[in-house]
Order: structure tokens, then C-alpha cells, then sequence
């Protein structure tokens, strides 16, 4: 059964976006959004809020969260669905993420097209953990993310190389959100 | 649809007021108005171009039973985006579909017909007849 999206378009989507702006600001600072939304399973509501936000008729997704979850966002966004994570400009995935090699990185003139992957994890705890360096954190940041696979901090050290060209990543658990862009260095704690 | 598209919204109120009372929805997305291009072709066959734009509102809604329906009604009516949307999700169900045709979608259809046909006599009534040279001999 179809379920409702935001119940103030325009409201809900300003203060989320506000929150992704913040967490792409300050990347590990973990940000808690007030969001009331009961997406289809196995949508958390901060994966809902960040997809109805950033994701519209001119932006591909790829997903791989079931038949429910993606009928639910092309309702809602009224996007179109990406048949690999190639062609996306939004990937979402709500277990182990693709090879981020496999993701568009852009180009080094234009590397806003580089994908931005909407990554919904078991658990966001900002204080312990990876530590996390680079623009926009003055000394080091703390960010434990639950249920991150083995080789995830080895394959994004390995795309470091490429900058401008990459791919930014949008961490959701539960109402918490944190971002990791393409310029934050990740070190085991 | 294309009744519910042309009625008001205090019309179609009206005629549900009179039926048994639709189980209560959920608004999926809307009542909210847009505009949408209206693409036109030269002669019919020309190459499309953009017309204009139209005001367009449109609403889905749910029921409990899970029949989820869409309207998109011409003008800002929201009034009228709503129960067009629910009336097509109520529609849906064969049990409530008899009862619902006759007393909301009928009537209306009815009234439509009528104003139609009052037009379409005023307009005959200003005819002009022009006499060519081959009538008149």
C-alpha cells in the first residue's frame, strides 16, 4: 500500500536540506532531523526525508531497497530509475553499497557530476571510531558507522587520488544523518 | 474522470453529502496546483512547440482498503482535486462503484449535458446565414 511523503512539501524539504548542508559542512558531525515520515520498509525516515529532498525528474537513481521502497520514491520524486549504478546521479543502498569505483566520479572539468551515494547504515555515533580529517574539520572528527563492510575505508582511501573528480557520500540511520564528501580522509581509530 | 474534471468542487460535495460516507483517506501527495506546458503543432503536423502554460491541480489519495487514487483537475481547486481523487480511489471498488455512479457521477454528468446544450443553443440563436450567389438564384 502506498504511503504519504512529506506533509509540508516545501517546509519539510527546506529544514532537510538545511540538515545535509550542515552535515556536508562538517563532515562526521552527525544531524538529527525532526522528520515525522513512515516510509516503506526498508526505508529508514532520514533515508525518506534525504531522498524526497535532493531527488527529482532530472536526477537518475539507482536502489536496490525492493519493489515497495522503489515504487514509493518514484511516486514521490518522480525520478528516473537508473538500471546500473553507472548512470545514476543519486545511488541508494540501504545494505552493502556498490564498488564506489563502479559509481560516476565526474570529470576534472566538470565534477559536480560525480554521484552522490545515499548510504543507509545500522547505526550513526558521532565520538568514537573512524577518524576523520580534511576541509571543514579543524582538527579531527569521530564517526562509528554500524555495519560498515570490511574494505570500505581501503576503497575510499583508493579513490582519494582522483580528486576534484569522486563521489560524495550521505550516511542515514534511523532520524540521523552525517556525510562524508569526497574530501574527508578516513583513519582507522 | 473527465465528469469530475469539469464539476466544481461544491458540486461534487454536495452530491457525496447525499451517499453513504466514503471511509476516511490519506492524502498521499497534495492538493497542490502547478503549471504544465501545453505543447501545440502547426496544422497538425508541424514541428511541437510550447503553447502555453495551464494551471493545473492535482491529488492522491488512499483508502484503508488500499485502492489509491489521482486526479488532475484544471484550475486551483482544491477542493475539487481531493474528491475527484477520492471518488476515483472509491470508484475503484466494485461494491460502493453502482451507487456512486448513480448519485455523484450521473447527476453531475446530467447537469453538464444540459449546460452544454444551453450554450450550444444560444450559439445557434446567432447564426448568421450568408447568401451566396448560388442560394439565392
Amino acid at each position: 500500500m502506498m504511503r504519504p511523503g512529506f506533509t509540508d512539501p516545501v517546509l519539510d524539504a527546506q529544514s532537510c536540506f538545511r540538515a545535509v548542508l550542515e552535515a556536508m559542512s562538517r563532515p562526521g558531525r552527525v544531524q538529527r532531523l525532526a522528520s515525522a515520515l513512515a516510509p516503506p520498509a526498508p526505508l529508514d525516515a532520514a533515508t525518506a526525508a534525504v531522498l524526497l529532498t535532493l531527488v527529482d525528474a532530472e536526477t537518475p537513481l539507482w536502489l536496490n531497497a525492493g519493489v515497495e521502497a522503489e515504487e514509493w520514491v518514484r511516486f514521490h520524486c518522480g525520478c528516473p530509475v537508473a538500471a546500473t549504478p553507472a548512470e545514476a546521479a543519486f545511488v541508494l543502498a540501504t545494505a552493502t553499497p556498490p564498488d564506489l569505483a563502479s559509481l560516476p566520479q565526474g570529470t576534472d572539468e566538470e565534477p559536480e557530476a560525480g554521484a552522490t551515494l545515499i548510504w543507509q547504515v545500522a547505526a550513526l555515533e558521532a565520538g568514537e571510531g573512524w577518524r576523520l580529517s580534511g576541509p571543514g574539520i579543524e582538527r579531527e572528527h569521530r564517526l562509528r558507522v554500524g555495519g560498515a563492510p570490511e574494505g570500505f575505508r581501503a576503497a575510499w582511501a583508493a579513490r582519494r587520488g582522483g580528486y576534484p573528480r569522486g563521489v560524495d557520500v550521505i550516511l542515514c540511520a534511523g532520524q540521523s544523518i552525517a556525510a562524508l564528501p569526497r574530501t574527508t580522509r578516513i583513519e582507522e581509530g | 474522470m473527465a465528469v469530475l474534471a469539469r464539476a466544481g468542487g461544491e458540486a461534487i460535495r454536495a452530491h457525496l453529502a447525499d451517499t453513504t460516507p466514503l471511509p476516511p483517506h490519506t492524502r498521499l501527495r497534495g492538493p497542490e496546483t502547478g503549471l504544465v506546458m501545453l505543447r501545440g503543432r502547426a496544422g497538425g503536423d508541424g514541428a511541437a512547440f510550447n503553447l502555453s502554460e495551464m494551471t493545473v491541480t492535482r491529488c492522491s489519495v488512499s483508502l484503508p482498503c488500499g485502492a489509491v487514487g489521482h486526479a488532475y483537475v484544471a484550475g486551483r481547486d482544491h477542493q475539487q482535486a481531493e474528491l475527484a481523487a477520492l471518488l476515483d480511489a472509491a470508484l475503484q471498488d466494485p461494491a460502493r462503484r453502482a451507487a456512486l455512479m448513480e448519485a455523484v457521477i450521473a447527476p453531475l454528468a446530467a447537469a453538464q449535458a444540459d449546460a452544454d446544450e444551453a450554450e450550444a443553443r444560444k450559439a445557434a440563436a446567432t447564426r448568421v446565414q450568408f447568401f451566396t450567389m448560388a442560394t439565392m438564384r
